[in-house]
């Protein structure tokens, strides 16, 4: 069986869906950080599969971009968990409603 | 000059004021009461020195255009400029010299009044400020000073008459009194605003040149002139106490008694007729306003004399005696006869401040009492207040030589040579009660058997000079005052002509055709004059018949059942007040209620139903902030899917 970019496609999609249900469902915070580091990657494969498929290296470029982004977002994101922690003792993400209506 | 008299009382009120009534300089009763004493009365001295001089070269100059200083520019809008001037001139002097000398006089007599009040620097400066806005009012040279001074003296009528404020009923009858003034005020006012829209103008000079121009006057419908000396004349009638606005002038009472000869007979409640005289033009030009002005006039003069013949007070008595002059005086300019109105003015200040002064000395020897059924026989114990008083009720009977006689004379005639026979009859008849009551009052307080009580008894004793002084000065000008205005027609039997100085020299400054005479009338002169003379000998008779001769005959008048309750009906004063409070206050107060009611549903409920919608609302939107990130995050991808459905959906 020949490997086409719509198999890529396929993967890409099912990886940001698993990662979008696992932001919606966990409630553990650092769960939650890599859902979306899934979901930031499912968008990563979408742009190198494409940059293949299409001969342009525009996409590898905004890949590498994204990379250094989330890398950053990782980072900062995971030092907030720390603090949350530290203020309340807890990473569930439902406690933290301050701004309920 | 004109400007130093008014500033004078202003001074001294500001001194008095800022520096003892504030307590800056606090120092022992007695210093303190003979520094205020010397700057009260020094200030007013002055005033009234300097006002003589003007009068002098007024009447030397012959200038009937009067002396005019424009201190300086006061409001200027659009077409409307009120310059800051002041206007001495034949009306104007006569007032002036009025308000200062008596008003020195009442000055000095409150020196001995007030001798043992604690806020006697409080007192003075009221009565300082109450001179400077009354001289305000007399010689402002346009419509809105004289409004100033109008408001002013009301104010320090107000600050007067609830001297006393520890007393609450005599601060209420502060309070009655500037309401009531309101409602003069208002129309007053309309009047000014009338007077702008039809001339122009507020200025005196301007107005009422234009006013008396014919060519000017054809244009301007006759409606409006009678709108503008009724509006005029609903404002003398809340200041000079002319029915139905005169209740507040009883209650005004209640303040000290000089204060109530000063402001409440002699200056402040003339204003209204000054106003009138001052108006001529607008008066002469309506005979409607003017036969409005008189009947008002007749009936006030009638029902305060009705009244005054039972009250049991005898500051009551002489107060609605001022009402029923002060309808005389309006009866002489109501009809065009602009100097008799004057003159009565004139007079009754003097006599009229002699009788209040004389009261206010009764009552400070009887140490507070004011009820005459408490007194009698006092001639014995205060011989100089007896005898002035005596002078002034003669006066005011129209004693024949005595100044109210010449006085009201003229009224009465002139009210008969225009036409106006009922009003005159009704007139006669006043003229007769007023010669009844005031001898009663002189008969029940000073003759008969005594009624004083033992203890009042010990301490009875004729006032200090700087009290009696003030009366004997009083009494002298009550008795000389009439004779600068002797009517024509008894000079002419002596073989003087134009013996009447204070006619002409009034009618010199009015802008105003005099009216002559026309035709013949069933009483001459002659007779109107004896008519006068027996209506007041006749009032004077009944007196001593009722209270000294045969005293219980009055008794058997008043129990009788056929016309017993005309006597409790006198005595209650027509239930005026009654009325007016059933009618009036409590419609007022009704309708305060009702408009309250109509706030606080309509209008605050609007606004509130309105803030409980937009809260309400805010709730429910508010709802939608769970606060949970993870609803968050699955509502927004539940959108995004909708979304690219949507986007799918559209593009095939």
């Amino acid at each position: 069986m020949e490997i086409t970019i719509n198999h890529y496609i396929l993967l890409s999609f099912l990886l940001f869906a698993i990662g979008c249900f696992g932001v919606i469902t966990r409630k553990n915070l650092i769960i939650v950080l890599m859902s979306l580091e899934l979901m930031l990657n499912a968008a990563n494969l979408a742009f190198v599969s494409f940059s293949r498929f299409y001969n342009d290296n525009t996409g590898q470029v905004f890949m590498l971009m994204s990379l250094v982004v989330a890398a950053c977002e990782v980072a900062v994101g995971l030092a907030l968990v720390v603090s949350i922690y530290h203020n309340k003792q807890t990473i569930n993400i439902d406690v933290l409603k301050l701004l309920k209506g | 000059m004109i400007f130093l008299i008014i500033l004078l009382p202003l001074i001294g009120a500001a001194l008095n004021g800022l520096l003892f009534s504030s307590g800056l300089i606090k120092k022992d009763h007695e210093s303190e009461r003979r520094i205020v004493s010397i700057i009260g009365c020094s200030s007013i001295l002055l005033a009234a020195l300097i006002s003589t001089y003007l009068f002098i070269q007024l009447i030397q100059n012959d200038n009937p255009a009067g002396i005019i200083q424009n201190s300086f520019t006061w409001i200027v809008s659009g077409e409307l400029n009120i310059s800051f001037g002041f206007l001495f001139d034949n009306i104007s002097s006569v007032m002036t010299l009025v308000i200062t000398w008596v008003g020195f006089l009442i000055h000095v007599y409150s020196i001995g009044y007030m001798h043992n009040d604690k806020s006697y620097a409080r007192y003075f400066m009221y009565l300082n400020l109450f001179i400077f806005f009354m001289l305000v009012l007399v010689l402002g040279n346009n419509f809105p000073l004289m409004f100033v001074g109008w408001e002013g003296v009301g104010l320090a009528s107000y600050l007067l008459i609830g001297f006393w404020y520890d007393d609450t009923q005599k601060a209420y009858a502060g309070r009655k009194a500037f309401i009531v003034n309101r409602i003069g005020d208002f129309g007053f006012l309309i009047a000014i605003f009338l007077i702008f829209l039809v001339f122009g103008s507020l200025n005196f000079s301007d107005v009422f040149s234009q006013a008396a121009n014919p060519t000017f006057m054809e244009n301007v419908p006759i409606i409006m002139i009678t709108a503008i000396a009724l509006l005029l004349f609903v404002g003398a009638v809340g200041k000079s106490a002319q029915f139905p606005l005169y209740v507040w002038l009883p209650d005004a009472m209640a303040g000290p008694t000089p204060v109530s000869a000063l402001i409440h007979a002699a200056t402040m409640v003339t204003a209204g007729v000054y106003m009138v005289t001052r108006c001529a033009v607008f008066f002469s030009a309506s005979p409607l306003a003017q036969f409005i002005v008189v009947t008002i006039a007749v009936f006030t003069a009638f029902f305060a004399a009705t009244i005054a013949l039972s009250q049991t007070d005898i500051k009551k008595v002489l107060a609605y005696s001022t009402i029923s002059q002060l309808g005389f005086m309006f009866m002489g300019v109501g009809i065009g006869a602009y100097a008799a109105g004057m003159f009565h003015l004139v007079t009754h200040a003097f006599f009229k401040a002699l009788l209040f002064l004389g009261a206010g000395s009764v009552i400070h020897a009887m140490s507070d009492e004011q009820d005459i059924r408490k007194m009698g026989a006092l001639r014995k114990y205060l011989p100089i207040t007896s005898k002035t008083f005596l002078v002034g009720a003669l006066a005011i009977s129209g004693l024949p030589l005595l100044s109210g006689f010449f006085s009201k004379d003229q009224i009465l005639g002139q009210l008969y040579e225009r036409g106006f026979t009922i009003h005159f009859a009704v007139a006669i008849i006043t003229a007769l009660l007023t010669a009844l009551y005031m001898m009663r009052l002189y008969f029940l307080t000073f003759e008969g058997k005594s009624r004083v009580s033992e203890g009042v008894m010990k301490k009875l004793h004729e006032s200090p000079s700087t009290m009696t002084v003030p009366l004997i000065v009083l009494a002298v000008l009550s008795v000389l005052g009439g004779y600068v205005g002797v009517p024509d027609f008894v000079g002419e039997i002596f073989g003087v002509h134009h013996i009447n100085a204070f006619k002409e020299f009034v009618w010199a400054a009015i802008p105003v055709e005099q009216h002559h005479t026309l035709g013949h009338h069933f009483f001459s002169h002659w007779d109107l004059l004896v008519l006068s003379v027996v209506a007041g000998l006749l009032g004077i008779g009944l007196a001593y018949y009722f209270y000294i001769y045969r005293p219980k005959h009055l008794n058997k008048i008043t129990r009788n059942e056929d016309f017993g309750f005309l006597y409790n009906a006198s005595n209650s004063k027509w239930y005026i007040d009654e009325v007016y409070n059933h009618t009036f206050v409590r419609g007022f107060n009704e309708i305060s209620k009702l408009s309250f009611l109509f706030d606080l549903n309509i209008i605050d409920g609007l606004i509130n139903k309105l803030a409980s919608f937009t809260s309400g609302l805010s709730d429910f939107i508010s709802k939608f902030q769970f606060g949970l990130v993870r609803a968050y995050a699955a509502v927004m991808t539940a959108g995004l899917i909708v979304i690219i459905y949507i986007l799918f959906a559209t593009l095939n």
